[in-house]
């Protein structure tokens, strides 16, 4: 069998049906191959880097890994971004990339890159195929090591030659052969005991879960747990839905941008259970002002996690499905006590709020908040920035799973094709992209790639003509010197130059007109609601355009640097 | 405080594996203070031996990463602060002449070290021993004049 047959052939062993991708020289036999096999689909995108972030967007929804074929040299490093981003928030991406035949390795051939080396460090594993005698071997740990533990994207650079080269007596593998590889999914019980032990013996306790709780599938034992105990929850960017926005011990999200009740409940508490979740600097502030009363329990899938930011008591190592079980077998139940009051308290003292009635302007929370009133099940995915945060803060989130974003490297750029991935695997599901004026450009070109594939994204500019991120920082911290951050003109948001459609470049509506994509704007509070009842009951891809305040901020805020608990919380 | 360690990591013998290892530490931050790959008994599996300086904390992230590597097999983590057996193996070529060849001759046999060549300008030895042992063996040979040496790195085997 010809090495690119053995390619598909294994991807069909591994179920996929969908792949994401691009050609180019040191790949074409593989889609060749690909070309008399119907029941793998290619989605041909605009990019490679569209194509990664959309092969993540299909394995955040779906759970399975999502693959991407690339050619080698700049087909191959096109998709650094995406799997780096995979890497940061542990998603199972598999980039499968053409290389230059094997005598030419090392030569400075043609379009040849060390993607081996370049990818190292942004992947949980990765390989080189030097004979075809690996290759079926190889394929198949690629997808046991992306998925299983804490999941990763893995490459698998493919030299040329070896897609051409025949390989008798193929055969897939049934099993993986990983001597040193085996993850760990149930929790020491001595250790697991020590966490029942300090539960009941907490007063104000506070339990801090983060994405490791959607990849687990611990969202019914989460759940159970917090009523159980009645323990005051907040849930990182990477596990919101986790427990559902209205949840009566939900105390919403955690650090720089989170609820004040969450960060002061996180300065004060006795106990800290943290599951599923790596103590992000984002949470944190500086480590050693955080928490610092608690005794902190800390249970992980990857030992690594465990003390590298903060001091653990608990340590457990285990997957968090399989610990909240064996937990709920010796935990004692508990009844709300004055702690629970207090958290309640800050709560009302302190709750997200946005002013639209007093502004002339759209503000970017009243567009969101106003999707909980039409939309109940969506995927929402997010670019990154000041609209990112506002989608954590005031959607409502009631799933596991239900929120796409890079949380861990702040990938601009993301939103629309990780959007694309999840509408395409996910027929039926309303999936809402919410961009900001910047993060929306930087991959733009995947507004053809739905128009042609008919994948209804529904996109949600946030425009302030501004990074808006960046800006409120320059605002805040740098003296007011908007330095690059007005994407308006070349007035740097001077005071002259007014925020309307017709000084902004470039015109985003016409783009996605241009591009096959219908186009709707809104620039007052009163047309929100219509231009987002049209876009989401619109049959196929939209974009639809805010242009909001421009000096919206985001609040509560934690200046870097600052212990969470010294919050600004604007006026 | 930071003390130095000992880290062996057997691998599975696979291409790259020494520029994941050490791409990994570089990556996290750490300093390589020597580094020494050699196959085992087994020939699939390679053995890396790292001499790392750090604290605690950052030891135990170390080995915790190293052992997350699809390819290890498994971590040891000897500190030489502990009596484990910690060696250096040391070639080095000294100038000598008429008149102070016998001191040098001298000097290899108080730190039994062991002639590999001798001609009328210069004498070639080995030495093994503690990396303190070798650094002043160097330091006493260096006014007659070092043509040049070579070092191991310091290798070290648990009980």
């Amino acid at each position: 069998m010809k090495g690119s047959e053995i390619i598909i052939d294994s991807l069909k062993k591994e179920k996929v049906n969908k792949i994401f991708g691009y050609p180019g020289g040191a790949v074409i036999p593989i889609f060749d191959t690909l070309y008399s096999n119907p029941d793998i689909d290619v989605t041909l995108t605009r990019h490679e880097q569209g194509a990664v972030h959309a092969a993540d967007g299909y394995a955040r929804t779906t759970g399975k890994p999502g693959v991407c074929i690339v050619t080698s040299g700049p087909g191959a490093t096109n998709t650094v971004t995406g799997l780096a981003t995979a890497k940061l928030d542990s998603v199972p991406v598999i980039v499968i990339s053409g290389q230059v035949p094997t005598g030419y390795i090392g030569t400075d051939a043609f379009q040849e890159t060390d993607f081996f080396g370049l990818s190292r460090s942004i992947c949980k594993h990765n390989y080189l195929v030097k004979d075809i005698k690996e290759l079926p071997k190889i394929i198949k740990e690629a997808f046991h090591v992306a998925k299983s533990g804490r999941p990763g994207p893995v490459t698998i650079d493919i030299p040329k030659d070896v897609s051409l080269d025949e390989l008798e007596n193929y055969k897939y593998p049934d099993k993986v052969d990983l001597a040193g590889y085996k993850p760990v999914l149930e929790g020491n019980m001595k250790q697991i005991k020590k966490l029942a032990e300090a539960v009941k013996e907490s007063e104000k306790p506070v339990l801090y879960t983060g994405g490791g709780i959607v990849t687990s599938g611990a969202e019914a034992e989460i759940r159970n747990f917090v009523e159980k105990t009645k323990i005051p929850t907040t849930t990182t960017l990477m596990g919101l839905g986790t427990l559902p926005y209205d949840h009566p011990e939900f105390l919403g999200m955690p650090g720089m941008h989170g609820t004040v009740a969450a960060n002061y409940a996180l300065t004060e508490c006795d106990l800290l259970i943290a599951i599923g979740t790596r103590f992000d600097d984002r949470v944190t502030g500086p480590p050693d002002t955080f928490a610092k009363n608690a005794k902190v329990a800390h249970v992980d899938i990857d030992p690594a996690e465990i003390g590298k930011i903060i001091e653990t008591d608990i340590p457990v190592v285990g997957d968090a499905h399989y610990v909240l079980q064996q937990l709920d077998k010796i935990l004692e139940p508990k009844e709300k006590n004055g702690w629970n009051a207090k958290t309640t308290e800050w709560q009302e003292q302190y709750p997200l709020r946005y002013d639209q009635e007093g502004n002339q302007e759209i503000l970017a929370q009243y567009v969101i908040d106003q999707l909980n009133e039409l939309v109940d099940d969506a995927i929402m995915v997010t670019d990154v920035g000041q609209h990112q945060m506002w989608v954590a803060q005031f959607f409502h989130f009631k799933k596991s799973g239900q929120l796409l974003t890079s949380g861990g490297l702040g990938t601009m750029g993301y939103g629309l094709p990780a959007a694309m991935g999840a509408a395409s695997s996910n027929p039926g599901k309303p999936v809402i992209n919410v961009s900001g004026d910047g993060g929306f450009q930087m991959n733009i070109q995947e507004l053809t790639t739905c128009a042609l594939n008919n994948i209804p994204v529904k996109n949600i500019v946030i425009n302030n003509s501004y990074l808006g991120m960046v800006r409120q920082w320059q605002e805040l911290f740098w003296n007011k010197r908007y330095a690059q951050t007005s994407l308006r003109d070349r007035s740097n948001g001077s005071k002259d130059s007014k925020h309307t459609p017709e000084n902004y470049c470039p015109d985003i509506v016409g783009m996605a007109e241009a591009s096959g994509v219908k186009g709707l704007r809104a620039t007052k509070p009163e047309q929100v609601k219509d231009v987002l009842k049209e876009g989401l009951e619109h049959d196929g891809p939209v974009v639809m355009e805010f242009f909001v305040r421009e000096t919206e901020n985001v609040y509560p805020m934690v200046p870097a640097g600052k212990p969470i608990n010294e919050i600004l919380l604007g006026d | 405080m930071k003390e130095k360690h000992t880290i062996i990591i057997k691998v599975t013998n696979h291409v790259g594996v020494l520029a994941k290892i050490s791409g990994l530490l570089a990556q996290r931050g750490y300093n390589i203070e020597s580094a020494i790959a050699a196959p085992t008994e087994n020939p699939d599996v390679y053995k890396i031996s790292l001499v790392v300086k750090e604290n605690e904390k950052g030891i135990q992230q170390i080995t915790k990463q190293l052992n997350k590597m699809v390819d290890t097999l498994k971590v040891t983590d000897i500190s030489h602060k502990n009596n484990y057996v910690v060696r250096e193996y040391l070639i080095i070529k000294v100038q000598v002449n008429n008149d102070n060849r016998s001191d040098v001759f001298e000097l290899m046999q108080v730190f039994s070290a062991k002639a590999l060549d001798v001609d009328s300008d210069y004498i070639m030895m080995e030495l093994a021993g503690t990396a303190r042992k070798i650094s002043r063996m160097i330091k006493l040979l260096k006014p007659f004049g070092i043509e040049e040496y070579v070092r191991s790195g310091e290798f070290a085997m648990s009980e």
